[in-house]
């Protein structure tokens, strides 16, 4: 049974080009810079500088591909960084209020600027380019009204560990960090695991779409890639923070999309909003509930951006819109919405961080940065478009 | 009189149907010559022949025009010859000035500067001669309707046109506009310019026609000349429904039970217009087991009942009592119509219907997603099996339920549509066109279906512009007209000359 309807392998491949493409570019991208910079690029210590730079981008990217899958953007992100960031500062400098305090109240204040967005997006039908840029330029401003111009830090250490921190290593003496192998044995396991029961699943109905081949060189490579990145870790300060923080959301947004009905909602919204109003979808609650989720997110990212520089300056968080919306349209979104994968933003995120860090390690300059990075997500849609054409 | 157009032997299909077979039109040269017939008779098809939208090669048969045959690959070349349409929908940019709009794409403008005095001036003499009286300056958008109309036939004026289509001009017309639109026509007809006028309402066609052609399931069925002889309403009536009916349809013993659902005084205002009054004083009743038609041309108000029914989703000030199983129910937001066990299977099945870049399975449960998850998680494999149930059940022919419903034919997405809509147990189910624009074949296992669901005890009303189809299924059927039930027939006295009459006499 599973024969009839296990595709070709060719045929598979070519209707999953775009998924499996980027990965490949991922790849490509990162062999060509370990190459180029004679392997720096994957010096453990560069590698956990890769994590926390892109940390705040790759968070803000899941809440960014939930807008524009449900047909909308979101500019204000950016800002919004800066925003909170500068806020979590007044509270923890200026005001001496316990971290544990200042994280809660500055993650229910993004989403509730979030939401404040959503609203008039949701329920007024104004465009959310419009609102979004108007928030994009309150919140910058506010950001200067807060910080009074001035730099302020720097933060308790227990704060900076959001950014700065390290999982500490339980099972060895932390040179190698043995517990940083053992998660990324551990999670390259539960990876393939997973992946082998939704199989085994689809199996028993028939209804297998993946090759095996395909299946077993994917996972295989997926696992050894993380254990490898986890024993590079390793052998410096273990895993940071972020990254498992990050990790877990991803799983989470993952989870999202893939199973719930509140992502399969956002997928309808955004593919056909008539249709899913039709089909009984509160759709004006489900873009509100979007927007107020990217809020919170951009604040996450804020808090996590201030910690790594601990300081909360007026510049912060300046165009960071761009980099996020950029990753996520990388990792196959569509503009007109319905179409993404919170595993394509992540992807998407990473190519554009590992271009950034080679090309900084090769010292090109900011100006050829910019337009390397902007040829590269015109080269991705064009792609997209490209492949969009020639099988219709 | 002389002919100026004669289209000889046109035959036009599409994948799966032949929508023109063999049609025959001659009009000859300067008279006012009607285009009558049923929806989907393929009267507008003619016409996208005759203009070009179905470029010469798409189609058999030849057009001839003042003598010579014509070759048109689109409007641009049939606009040249001077053969103008103007459709239904209006073809006017609301925010542009009525100057604007009469130039559009033929701006006095030479060396691409636009000479606004001259435009300005040009206008005025054209609106003089379709009588009227609007400011070249007026954003077309202050206009209303018929005056939209009159800006259109100015803009047709404006290219020397020497055959003007008017296709149901009058459709959304209040009385006096459309009597100002035939008085012109009949100018024009002085003047020398022929027209083409599609039209159901047969007592304008009596009053302005010099000769009538009838089109019937895309076929020319008669042509009469109004000068030669009386032709009475119900000649043309008889023509435009014809007598065939085969055994197209499923039997079915009716089993009535109770009443189910029940509107009473229903009353709707459109959704953009505060003041339009859509829908009148309507009260409808279905009972289980029970197919109910509801007959009317397009327009007429059929789609903005039922979407207002499901959910307040057409109109405002929405006005009157909703019952079922004698209970009031509310059915104030689309939720709670489908919690109440209403369902709407749309007209529009691409725009409306599904979300056309996702798989079957995901379209099939997206109206009853808490019928395959658990706590807001999806059990994909329930899903599957939801999906692969209904594909056998009412046989979605396709390789499997994975594919993207874009991919289907339209037989196959309405039925897909329709199986959303059977998986979320519906008692009420309001179809509008449930049958539109597929095949022969998927038509009988649609009527199929719909003979299961009454036999299932749900009520079914049923929403078509084919009378042939609502006298086949349906136990009884009401007669829309401009937004009113121009009447009620049973199954057993209904006929279609019966349906036509109640809706050209109302």
């Amino acid at each position: 049974m599973s024969e009839q309807n296990e595709t070709s392998m060719g045929g598979f491949l070519k209707s999953h080009l775009r998924e499996y493409g980027m990965l490949v570019a991922l790849v490509v991208i990162m062999v060509f810079f370990q190459f180029m910079t004679e392997g720096t690029l994957m010096r453990p210590v560069n590698l956990t500088n890769l994590f926390l730079q892109n940390s705040y981008i790759i968070i803000m990217a899941l809440g960014m591909l939930l807008v524009i899958v449900a047909g909308h953007i979101d500019l204000s992100v950016g800002s919004v960084v800066g925003f909170i960031g500068a806020m979590a500062a007044v509270m923890m400098v200026n005001y001496d209020l316990p971290v544990w305090l200042t994280i809660p109240i500055c993650l229910v204040t993004g989403a509730i600027i979030g939401a404040a967005q959503g609203y008039w997006i949701a329920y007024w039908k104004i465009p959310s380019f419009i609102v979004t840029l108007a928030g994009m330029l309150v919140f910058k401003g506010l950001t200067l009204w807060l910080l009074a111009g001035q730099s302020v830090g720097p933060f308790p250490k227990s704060f900076q560990l959001l950014s700065t921190g390290f999982v500490p290593d339980i099972f060895g003496s932390g040179k190698p960090n043995l517990t940083a192998l053992l998660l990324g044995i551990v999670l390259a396991l539960a990876i393939v695991a997973l992946g082998l029961r939704e199989r085994a699943r689809q199996q028993k109905f028939g209804t297998v779409d993946e090759p095996g081949p395909v299946f077993w060189i994917k996972n295989g490579l997926v696992a050894a890639a993380i254990i490898y990145v986890s024993y590079l870790l390793s052998t410096y300060r273990g895993l940071p923070n972020v990254l498992i923080t990050m990790a877990v959301l991803t799983m989470v947004y993952t989870f999202i999309t893939n199973r719930t009905t509140v992502g399969r909602r956002i997928y309808a919204l955004g593919g056909n909003e008539k249709a899913a109003k039709l089909s009984g979808i509160n759709t004006e609650r489900l873009t509100f509930l979007t927007f107020a989720n990217m809020g919170m997110l951009a604040a996450l990212a804020g808090l996590i951006f201030a910690a790594r520089l601990n300081t909360a300056t007026p510049k912060a968080g300046l165009a960071f819109e761009l980099d996020v919306i950029a990753a996520v349209f990388i990792g196959g979104a569509s503009m007109s919405g319905g179409v993404g994968k919170i595993i394509g933003a992540v992807v998407g995120a990473f190519i554009m961080g590992v271009m950034n860090n080679g090309m900084s390690i090769l010292g090109v300059g900011i100006d050829w940065q910019q337009v390397i990075k902007g040829l590269v997500l015109l080269a991705a849609v064009i792609f997209d478009v490209y492949n969009k054409n020639k099988s219709s | 009189m002389d002919t100026i157009l004669e289209m000889r032997g046109i035959t036009k299909s599409f994948p799966g149907v032949k929508a023109l077979d063999d049609v025959n039109l001659r009009v000859r040269r300067g008279e006012i010559h009607a285009l009558v017939g049923e929806n989907g008779a393929g009267k507008s098809t003619l016409m996208k022949v005759l203009s070009g939208v179905y470029p010469h090669g798409s189609y058999e048969g030849e057009i001839l025009f003042n003598g010579a045959e014509q070759r048109f690959n689109g409007i641009a070349d049939s606009e040249r010859e001077g053969v103008i349409i103007i459709h239904q929908e209006l073809a006017l940019v609301p925010l542009l000035s009525i100057a604007e709009n009469i130039f559009l794409g033929n701006e006095i403008a030479p060396k691409g500067v636009v000479n606004w005095p001259e435009t300005f001036a040009r206008t005025e003499a054209l609106l003089k001669k379709v009588g009227l009286r609007e400011k070249p300056t007026t954003l077309v958008d202050a206009l209303g309707v018929g005056k939209q109309q009159l800006v259109e036939i100015a803009k047709a004026l404006s290219k020397e046109v020497k055959l003007l289509i008017l296709d149901e001009p009058t459709a959304s017309l209040q009385e006096n506009d459309s009597q100002a639109l035939l008085d012109l026509l009949m100018e024009f007809r002085e003047q020398g310019i022929t027209s083409i006028l599609i039209s159901h309402k047969l007592n304008e066609i009596s009053r302005v026609a010099d000769s009538i052609t009838v089109l019937r399931d895309g076929a020319t069925v008669s042509t009469l000349d109004c000068h030669a002889e009386t032709i009475s309403e119900d000649r043309i009536i008889l023509d435009m429904v014809g007598r065939d009916m085969a055994h197209r349809y499923p039997e079915r013993v009716p089993q009535i039970g109770e009443t189910l659902f029940e509107l009473e005084n229903w009353n709707v205002y459109h959704q953009d217009h505060a003041e339009r009054h859509l829908i009148r004083d309507v009260n409808l009743r279905v009972a289980r087991g029970e197919v109910v038609g509801i007959a009317g041309l397009m327009g007429s108000g059929r789609t903005e009942l039922a979407m207002s029914v499901f959910g307040r989703s057409y109109g405002q000030n929405i006005s009157g009592t909703a019952r079922l199983n004698g209970t009031e129910v509310d059915l104030s937001t689309i939720d709670r119509a489908v919690d109440a066990g209403l369902a709407y299977v749309t007209e529009d099945r691409k725009s409306l219907g599904l979300v056309l870049e996702e798989s079957i399975a995901r379209n099939i449960t997206l109206a009853n997603l808490p019928g395959v998850s658990a706590r807001g998680v999806i059990d994909d494999t329930a899903e599957r099996r939801v999906a692969e149930d209904y594909r056998q059940k009412i046989n979605i022919r396709t390789p499997n339920i994975f594919q993207q419903v874009v991919n289907l034919s339209g037989g196959n997405q309405q039925k897909v549509v329709l199986a959303k809509w059977l998986f979320a147990e519906p008692d009420v189910l309001i179809l509008d066109e449930p049958t539109r624009g597929i095949d022969v074949g998927a038509k009988y296992e649609i009527y199929s279906i719909i003979n299961q669901l009454a036999a299932e005890g749900k009520g079914v009303i049923m929403i078509s512009s084919e009378m042939p189809e609502l006298l086949g299924m349906c136990d009884r059927i009401y007669v829309m007209n401009e937004g009113a039930f121009a009447g009620e027939l049973a199954a057993s006295e209904a006929s279609q000359e019966k349906i036509m009459s109640m809706i050209v006499s109302a």
